[in-house]
């Protein structure tokens, strides 16, 4: 009778666990599924969805750019290529060059992490793809331009209050480890 | 089909004094290519998206959705690359064989539709030993897959292949021994005879006429799994172990014939099962219209044959495969006896009742009910706990 108990017991054993399966399986019809269709199917911009502190391809806020070379510097292989010099009117820092080879870049965060004025940042760009590894430096400087100085006294340039406000806050927030998502009007880059 | 050639003869479009055996000839390769390259190939596409999209869903996927409207051409564009790709034989094969392989397989796909009973007067030949014949076509697949198995000269194609032998040869028995109860309840193996013995009402099919036809339906529709090669079965084929089985070095067309053959056959199970136990094309008779009731009846077997279908995708998205000593214990052990219980036990059934017994309809059509009712019930139980944002829209 042990036998035939056990066999009857296997019968009902598959039949349930079947029955039970096929109803987990079938409550998933009914719910969202959740792949993101990207990159052309999806509600916002994948970019946008992204955490504050992702280190995406780099860029550079020329106007806060003080010229002091500090992320070259930091750069572990040398992806960063900044030509500064001195202006002799004007006594301040005229940039010439300032290219970031991405192709070469490894995402590291160094660079961003010395600047003084959160100048060289992350952005939650990601797609890179090109054609030519010569497109992928990314040339921010066309004609040489006049480094930023910072103004003595507590007046600050209007134009350019948002930008370093930003960017002090990129630097604070990076700082800090799990640091806040920062306000909206300070996200976009 | 004697008429349809007097008449082409007679319309003159090949001469007067055409001879009758040309006409006919012409007449069934131009038929047969008609509904062979107009319903079951396309089909056999069509669920191929079907299924990658129901087990998509499934595993909280989107599945091909990109090609054409819900990614409903897929399946052409699938079948292009395949066809441009190039046919490749290896050096050691042996050409032949591994040539003729696929078509076998597919032979074995194509001519069950010569019985398919669509609808009271849409079949192409109601032959009187209809299930019969069905049953012997579909085990034509064994030959193409062994085949295929060694003519690849390959060891994953043999034991591929030697494994599909066992397990289309074991599960033909559980098979054919469920059919036997219809077979002792109507006394013929007709596919229109067994319909017609049918009912439209659910208590009057068969699959409710009284508890051991229940158990053998369940049992034929398993066992039928098993001989298309199919989850929670598809132990020629496991990818984890014999990259692609029978058909691994199979490329391009060949290979395509292999699986358009193994999604083809899920319309021949549920034909088979549709015919068997669901009351077929069977309709309440709302008009006197002949070409009317046809079409109903064919809306109808078609809705059953596809939600057969469904279930087959539905189980292969949740079964995880066997192994191959559970698959021959499941057949040997469990199939095998329940199914002679359950001839005995129909035979016995007939014997006291010979016109079928109506309450037996009736109780066990609401003891499906309140399965249905409890399995939906389990079903909200598991959607509301997954606490997960509901979609109810098939297409996304």
């Amino acid at each position: 009778m042990g036998a035939f108990g056990a066999y009857v017991d296997n019968i009902k054993d598959a039949v349930s666990s079947i029955f039970e399966g096929m109803a987990v399986t079938a409550s998933h019809f009914v719910r969202k599924p959740y792949t993101v269709q990207y990159p052309d199917r999806t509600e916002v911009r994948v970019q946008d969805t992204l955490p504050f502190r992702y280190r995406g391809i780099l860029e550079v806020d020329l106007e806060i750019c003080t010229g002091c070379l500090a992320c070259e510097r930091a750069c572990p292989i040398d992806c960063i290529v900044i030509a500064v010099e001195k202006d002799p009117a004007t006594r301040g820092m005229i940039i010439s060059q300032f290219d970031i080879d991405i192709a070469k870049c490894m995402f590291c965060g160094l660079c961003s992490e010395p600047c003084p004025t959160g100048s060289i940042h992350h952005t939650t760009e990601f797609e890179g793809a090109d054609f030519s590894l010569e497109s992928l430096i990314r040339r921010f400087i066309q004609e040489p331009i006049h480094a930023y100085k910072a103004k003595k006294g507590p007046e600050t340039d209007p134009r350019l209050a948002p930008i370093l406000s930003r960017g002090m806050h990129y630097l604070d927030e990076w700082a800090q480890p799990g640091g806040a998502k920062p306000a909206a009007e300070t996200e976009e880059s | 089909m004697k008429t349809l050639v007097q008449n082409l003869i007679a319309s003159g479009m090949f001469g007067k004094n055409a001879p009758y055996d040309l006409v006919a000839a012409i007449a069934v390769f131009v038929l047969s290519a008609v509904v062979f390259l107009g319903v079951a190939f396309p089909f056999a596409g069509i669920v191929s998206w079907v299924e990658r999209r129901v087990w998509a869903r499934i595993q909280s996927r989107v599945g091909p959705n990109r090609v054409g409207p819900n990614g409903f051409l897929q399946w052409l564009a699938d079948g292009v690359k395949h066809v441009c790709k190039e046919d490749i034989v290896p050096t050691d094969a042996d050409p032949h064989l591994f040539k003729m392989a696929p078509y076998l397989v597919v032979l074995a796909f194509v001519l069950p539709w010569a019985v398919m009973p669509f609808s009271s007067s849409l079949i192409l030949a109601d032959l009187n030993v209809g299930i019969l014949y069905m049953t012997s076509v579909t085990a034509l697949t064994v030959v193409g897959v062994l085949m295929a198995g060694w003519a690849s000269n390959d060891k994953w194609s043999l034991i591929g292949g030697i494994r599909s032998a066992a397990q289309i040869v074991s599960y033909e028995i559980p098979a054919g021994l469920s059919i036997f109860p219809i077979v002792l309840m109507t006394g013929t193996l007709s596919m229109q005879g067994i319909i017609k013995a049918q009912g439209w009402a659910p208590q009057h099919w068969f699959l409710f006429a009284n508890p051991f036809t229940f158990i053998a339906a369940n049992i034929l529709f398993i066992s039928a799994l098993a001989e298309g090669n199919r989850t929670p079965f598809d132990l020629p084929e496991a990818e984890s172990e014999l990259v692609a089985g029978f058909a691994t070095e199979y490329s391009g067309m060949r290979y395509l014939f292999f699986f358009m053959a193994e999604w083809g056959n899920l319309f021949i199970i549920g034909a088979i099962i549709t015919t068997l136990f669901l009351g077929g094309w069977q309709f309440p008779h709302v008009t006197n219209n002949v070409v009317a009731m046809n079409i109903l009846q064919l809306i109808t077997f078609n809705l059953k044959v596809l939600f057969l279908v469904f279930v087959s995708m539905w189980v292969r998205g949740t079964l995880p495969r066997v192994r191959i000593d559970q698959l021959m214990t499941l057949c040997w052990k469990y199939f095998v006896p329940i199914a002679f219980i359950n001839m005995i036990g129909t035979a016995i059934w007939v014997a006291i009742w010979p016109e079928g017994n109506s309450w037996a309809g009736y109780i066990m059509v609401a003891a499906a009910i309140v399965v249905a009712v409890l399995f939906i019930q389990r079903v909200i139980y598991y959607a509301k706990r997954s606490k997960m944002e509901m979609y109810y829209n098939p297409t996304i």
